[in-house]
């Protein structure tokens, strides 16, 4: 049985090349048709690839057709020419524990095409697509993705500015269920703030803006309460998180201005999360007790922080990778071999393990 | 023989902080199982130690400074197998680790296991009064290292320098949950070993009574400071550090002092 993997990913193919197999999730049946054994097809924005496992070799060309005539966009054009990769047996392997594991993601880290591989698995084995062959692979990529995610520190953080912030409200007030959160400014950045926020159990939110029409209208979009743009100095007495994103040349908070605001709220930290260009808030009221204040370079700062600890961690998340891809071929020449065994055939070579043995 | 199951009862607290200092070396800290069977284990050894040196005293192994030290070390270990769980167990245990390595150390370390030459009669109401107030130690013990935690978190997040340990903290506002918690615990326990110490039947060294008094002052002017005159958490988190250091060191002096008493 020869196990390979056909795809293309961000790494070889652009967004237009990509979305032409968009929708082609559901392709395993002509996969069989075209002679795969076995067929899983993972398609996500950043890539689609077939993992299969077939009697005969079956052609990326003939695999790429069979994606495109299942494609939502179904334009059944020429696949020459496209960038599509091929892995083979052990290279195979390790590609989809490297997939699952986040190491091949646009961001390295990423646990969202864990998710997507565990439903890809889920769906072609409920359409009889996956059988003995993929399912074991599938298994063990997943108890690798695991291990990578707990033995190294490949996701740690956020790497995007507004996770970062999500993250931080979250490290500062644990539960955001009972957090008051006022968005000032009905800005684009602070409106994915404030939904990201709202995503994470964010109940109380008060949207203030320069333009009260334009303050309405994101406050009925995201479920929020909207607020008189003078009357958001008195919100802060009240509120935990301030999201400010104005247009305003001149700092609206001060130490000055917010120290009155927090004298009856020494208790509760709040946290700050200045997105405008130029700044809404004075750095010095970083400086004030229980205020945290981050602005857009320092959530990127932060981001970034993140990015370069989960790259440093991608050696660590290899040697996973790799101890397990050998145990995985030794397992399978193993079992082989005692099948070997039992019905008579020659046994395999543990060199010859490659793609027709497994 | 006691002595060595207090050596080996070092030896497993010391694994749980050399393994912490290793992780936070390589920027790969993660709370594990290790540091809280570490500790549970040093504590079995700690208790082992402590059930053998009263039985061989016939009472609270609390006759002198080196036992007062172990006690307190239990009492440590103690509340944070009870709290622990509550807010990040093994995290909390690599901060405690340090703590109670440093006290069985010095206990180890200096000519303090000094025999009485009398042997020192058993008093229930006595002992009752010097446990109590050294489990209440353990608590402030553990509010100076949830205090420690609450610094590193603010630090970390004031200057967006965010290091490993930071994603393994506990949020800010459970964490000063916890600080207060403790502060409680610990001040309704001594000042129930306060109380009961007027109630031994002994004349109690002024010099003791003194400086108990000046403990229990020192934490009802940081509760007293949180309720009425609304400090910051992040001064609350200071002054449990500094507080705790004071107590320690009263408490060195109130053992001395009690050296010469009859119980510390």
């Amino acid at each position: 049985m020869n196990l390979f993997c056909v795809g293309l990913s961000h790494h070889t193919a652009n967004v237009q090349t990509r979305e032409r197999f968009a929708g082609s999730a559901g392709a395993e049946h002509t996969l069989r048709t075209a002679g795969c054994a076995e067929a899983l097809v993972l398609a996500t924005c950043n890539r689609v690839e077939v993992y299969g496992a077939s009697e005969k070799r079956v052609s990326t060309d003939e695999i790429a057709q069979s994606l495109l005539q299942s494609s939502e966009v179904g334009d059944g054009g020429h696949t020459s020419g496209l960038p599509f990769y091929r892995y083979e047996a052990e290279k195979c392997v390790q590609h989809l524990f490297r997939v699952a594991s986040g190491l091949d993601s646009m961001v390295v880290g990423e646990t969202e095409i864990l998710g997507q591989t565990k439903k890809a698995y889920q769906s072609a084995r409920a359409s009889g697509a996956v059988g003995p062959c993929l399912h074991r692979l599938f298994q063990r990529a997943f108890r690798v993705a695991k291990q990578v995610r707990t033995r190294t520190e490949i996701t740690r953080g956020s790497v995007s500015v507004g996770s970062v912030a999500v993250d931080l409200a979250q490290k500062i007030f644990g539960e955001l269920g009972n957090c008051k959160v006022l968005v000032l400014g009905a800005g684009e950045t602070s409106e994915r703030t404030a939904r990201a926020l709202i995503s994470r159990g964010v109940n109380d939110l008060r949207v203030s803006n320069r333009s009260n029409d334009r303050g309405q209208e994101l406050a009925q979009r995201v479920g929020g309460q909207a607020v008189q743009f003078d009357k958001w100095p008195q919100q802060c007495r009240e509120i935990d998180i301030l999201i400010t994103s104005t247009s305003s040349e001149t700092p609206l908070l001060t130490p000055t201005n917010l120290e009155p605001m927090l004298a009856n709220r020494v208790d509760r930290p709040l946290f700050i999360i200045d997105i405008a260009v130029p700044r809404d808030v004075d750095p010095a009221v970083n400086e004030m007790e229980g205020v945290y204040l981050y602005d857009i370079d320092a959530l990127r700062s932060v981001a970034e922080q993140s990015l370069a600890v989960r790259r440093q961690q991608i050696a660590s998340a290899e040697a996973i990778i790799a101890e397990h891809v050998a145990d995985f071929l030794e397992k399978v020449s193993s079992e082989l071999n005692r099948v070997s065994r039992i019905t008579g055939h020659p046994p395999v070579a543990d060199s010859s393990l490659h793609a027709s043995q497994l | 023989m006691d002595r060595y199951l207090l050596i080996i009862s070092t030896i497993c607290f010391l694994a749980a902080v050399v393994r912490t200092a290793i992780a936070l070396r390589a920027g790969v800290f993660r709370p594990g199982r290790f540091n809280f069977l570490a500790i549970g284990l040093g504590f079995l050894f700690q208790t082992a130690f402590m059930s053998i040196r009263g039985h061989a005293l016939g009472r609270c192994p609390l006759t002198n400074l080196f036992e007062v030290f172990i006690f307190l070390a239990w009492s440590v270990a103690l509340i944070y197998m009870l709290v622990g769980p509550a807010y990040r167990l093994s995290l909390m245990g690599a901060f405690t680790a340090p703590l109670v390595v440093l006290l069985q150390g010095l206990a180890l370390i200096a000519p303090i296991d000094v025999r009485h030459p009398v042997k020192v009669p058993a008093n229930s109401s006595l002992e009752f009064h010097a446990s109590v107030s050294l489990v209440a130690y353990g608590a402030f013990a553990l509010a100076c290292i949830a205090g420690v935690m609450y610094l590193v978190q603010d630090r970390q997040l004031k200057t967006h320098q965010l290091r490993s340990i930071f994603y393994h903290l506990p949020p800010l506002t459970d964490l000063f949950a916890a600080i207060i918690r403790l502060l409680w615990l610990g001040f309704i326990l001594y000042t129930a070993g306060i109380a009961s110490g007027f109630f031994t039947g002994q004349p109690l060294p002024r010099v003791q009574v003194v400086a108990a008094i000046a403990v229990w002052l020192l934490y009802a002017a940081i509760l007293q400071g949180r309720y009425f005159r609304r400090i910051a958490p992040k001064r609350v988190a200071a002054l449990c550090i500094i507080g705790f250091s004071a107590a320690l060191t009263l408490l060195w002096g109130i053992t001395f002092s009690a050296q010469t008493h009859s119980v510390p």
